[in-house]
């Protein structure tokens, strides 16, 4: 540890956000929404959607809400329904609540048991073609069209890319609803589809045994339908997930209840599957000051994997993100950006850490931009970072051309042969160790405040993001259910098991 | 020489006056090779560029070359032709003098209503001009005393901003578009401005019978208001401050 940070105001540091957390998570364990409860339902292997491309996991959970209400879950009505496609549905009491319970289980079960065989199946796949050391190269495409989005990613991978992120579809995350079906009209992104999902891994392991490198592949679990997709992913052995505890509210104006709802569940099946989750702090800092902000990404991390230990995710799964976007016109400004980064780096030794490359200083010169992805690329291997997202000079002109995307590579294998092991040599002065402490100081501050006012009326006054999201504010609330005494769900049942 | 035929004719400019040396770089869909670079020689000579010569190409995969080219650009520009365009129709004012302006020429406030519109969920653009924080050091219109401001988020239905307008009497709109895949942001602020029309239909202009309409993003750098039906566009990096001092330039008369 080159920081010195002091192990007590680390230790202060995190019982503060799980001092902060508490509350959120005991409301979150209380009550389900209709996503968590479509989710049960796509684990018991219900699939397709009506002839007006409704997922009958809507239709059914809509249905059950009518008639039996979502209070006790939707798996009882569900399973004691003879023959749910009459979209009757009542609860079921006495011999026949306990055979439809029973049904359940064995159904969800099965959808559980095929996670853990996609676990198994990463990890002999991991074996056979190779892990690539870190830092992991993330690189992503983004074209609308699943058939597009194949080709490029492969030739991404076979340029170096170590993982795939698929872009989704912009207005995706405000769906209730997951399309079905393999898609080829998204606008800046393509949908984020079980058919989609299958798709691209099974062009990935293609690539994967042509290079002897296992590609991962990440989508985004943010949005209403968290819950959902992140069981898709389970079921189709995606590899990361973007999975924020925050994210959805403050930038996509989703109600903040709803938000934490799915995003236990969500966590819980990320944490089942395998799946290592990508937090979205780097976001905070396309709105706030790289400089000024810095504490609140550091706090929102500490969030983050206290919200991911509650729902079962090791130190191993969280991708916690930050970002590279201080001004370069300011005095130290490389400096400061090694504080910040090692900072991270040694508050979460286990953590497979995010970097995202600048954004917002990206001004159009692209020459200067390169410049500067160079610099970040020195950033992340001098601070040992995990996992690496490529940026491209054109940042803030279009999407990236074939050229942007392999001049961007091209600069990243050259830091990482150049440098690769300069973290060794890396001895941070006084500068970077009284920044570093400054920032973890400010951390302990505001995690104080969010402790002491309550998270949610922290995020409603803007905290975070500078953006402020009041408690009932926002899309999605009315999905939200308190869950009665009898509530029951198969999926959660086996998630929070003793392993 | 009169004023009509002087002429004033410049070429790019690489380390000598006239030299007319440029750089470009590009990509062809053909494998690399000696072939490869005739056919960029050939396109760089049809783009004016003569004598031109390939200081880089490398394969991109089996199937694509990039190249970087320099070469001497064979046209000339008469900059005595070139007329400057117009700056800001309007003076920049500080929030002090655009609140004051408002008290003064409406005695009221002034009515902002802002949002993302269509499928576009980013919105970075619109909260960087509405929300207290701002951008690039100036504060947001909602820090104005004088500026009543609705924000509406991302995604809202066009059908939702007009209503949301007319509830609040609006005296401006304000939507940001982010998205331009399909060119989504020109469709999608052709389809507000007319539904504007339709819903204030004995309007005479913006802030005449109807809100201004005024529309923000990084790419409406190739259409006209006019093109698009909307009274005013802002680029990227517009800041607040001119926001507001255009808001009170088109709706506070003295």
């Amino acid at each position: 540890m080159k920081l010195g940070l002091d192990p007590a105001v680390v230790r202060r540091a995190r019982d503060l956000a799980a001092r902060a957390a508490e509350p959120v998570i005991e409301m979150a364990r209380t009550h389900t929404t209709v996503s968590v409860e479509r989710a049960v339902l796509r684990l018991a292997g219900v699939t397709g959607a009506d002839a007006d491309g409704i997922p009958w996991v809507n239709r059914i959970v809509d249905a059950v809400r009518d008639q039996a209400g979502l209070e006790h879950g939707v798996a009882l009505p569900f399973f004691a329904a003879a023959n749910w496609r009459s979209m009757r549905f009542e609860l079921p009491t006495g011999a026949e609540r306990d055979r439809a319970l029973a049904r359940a289980r064995a159904a969800v079960g099965a959808g559980v048991a095929r996670i853990d065989r996609n676990r198994a199946d990463r990890d002999r796949l991991l074996a056979r073609h190779g892990d690539p050391g870190q830092p992991w190269i993330y690189l992503i495409v983004a074209t609308g069209d699943i058939h597009e989005d194949i080709p490029q990613a492969q030739a991404a991978a076979r340029e170096g890319a170590d993982v795939i992120a698929v872009i989704r579809s912009t207005g995706q995350s405000l769906l209730d609803y997951v399309p079905e079906g393999a898609t080829r009209h998204g606008y800046a992104g393509t949908y984020a589809t079980q058919e989609n999902f299958r798709l691209m891994r099974a062009a990935l392991d293609e690539v994967s045994a042509e290079l002897g490198r296992y590609v991962r592949l990440t989508n985004y679990a943010s949005g209403l339908c968290m819950p959902e997709i992140a069981t898709l992913a389970g079921l189709e052995r995606l590899d990361m997930m973007l999975n924020d505890c925050m994210y959805g509210i403050i930038f996509r104006d989703i109600n903040p209840r709803r938000t934490f709802v799915d995003q236990r569940f969500s966590r819980q099946i990320h944490a089942r599957a395998g799946i290592v989750i990508n937090t979205g702090e780097d976001n905070y800092l396309t709105t706030a000051d790289a400089i000024d902000a810095a504490h609140t990404v550091v706090a929102s991390q500490l969030l983050n994997e206290r919200f991911g230990h509650e729902a079962g995710l090791t130190d191993r799964q969280l991708g916690l993100g930050h970002a590279f976007e201080i001004n370069p016109r300011i005095p130290d400004s490389f400096r400061l950006e090694l504080a910040h980064a090692q900072l991270v780096r040694e508050l979460f030794p286990d953590a497979p850490l995010k970097y995202m490359p600048p954004t917002k200083h990206m001004t159009g010169n692209i020459f200067a931009g390169y410049l500067l992805d160079a610099f970040f690329n020195l950033a992340g291997v001098m601070t040992g970072q995990s996992i690496i997202l490529i940026g491209m000079m054109t940042e803030g002109i279009h999407t990236p051309w074939l050229s942007d995307r392999d001049l961007a590579l091209e600069n990243v294998r050259y830091v990482r042969r150049a440098a690769g092991d300069l973290s060794e040599d890396f001895t941070p002065g006084p500068f970077i160790r009284e920044r570093a402490a400054r920032v973890l100081s400010e951390t302990v501050d505001l995690l104080h405040r969010v402790a002491d006012d309550g998270l949610l009326n922290a995020i409603a006054d803007g905290v975070f993001g500078v953006t402020k999201r009041p408690a009932d504010g926002g899309r999605g609330l009315d999905g939200v259910i308190e869950k009665a005494a009898g509530y029951v769900n198969p999926a959660t049942e086996i998630l929070e098991a003793a392993p | 020489m009169t004023v009509e035929t002087m002429k004033q004719i410049i070429r790019p400019y690489g380390d000598t006056t006239g030299d007319a040396m440029i750089q470009v770089s590009f990509t062809l869909p053909v494998p690399h090779g000696p072939r490869a670079e005739l056919a960029a020689l050939q396109l760089a000579g049809k783009m004016g560029l003569d004598p031109a010569s390939v200081v880089h190409s490398k394969a991109m995969g089996p199937d694509f070359t990039f190249f970087i080219v320099y070469g001497k650009a064979t046209h000339l520009i008469d900059y005595a032709g070139i007329v400057a365009p117009e700056g800001r129709e309007f003076e920049l004012l500080t929030p002090a003098q655009v609140n004051t302006a408002v008290k003064a020429g409406l005695g009221r406030r002034l009515v902002v209503v802002g949002a993302c519109i269509g499928t576009d969920a980013h919105t970075v653009g619109i909260d960087a001009i509405l929300n207290v924080k701002g951008f690039a050091g100036e504060k947001g219109l909602e820090y104005y005393r004088e500026i009543e401001v609705h924000n509406m988020g991302a995604q809202v239905a066009v059908g939702d901003l007009v209503a949301k307008a007319k509830a609040v009497d609006a005296d401006a709109v304000l939507v940001s578009q982010v998205v331009t895949q399909k060119s989504a942001h020109i469709h999608n602020t052709k389809q507000m401005a007319a539904a504007f029309t339709e819903a204030y239909p004995t309007s005479l202009t913006g802030g005449l019978g109807r809100p201004l309409l005024i529309v923000g993003g990084p790419r409406f750098d190739t259409v006209t208001p006019s093109d698009l039906g909307v009274d005013r566009i802002f680029g990227k990096g517009t800041t607040p401050g001119e926001v507001a001092s255009y808001l009170v330039h088109a709706l506070v008369r003295e």
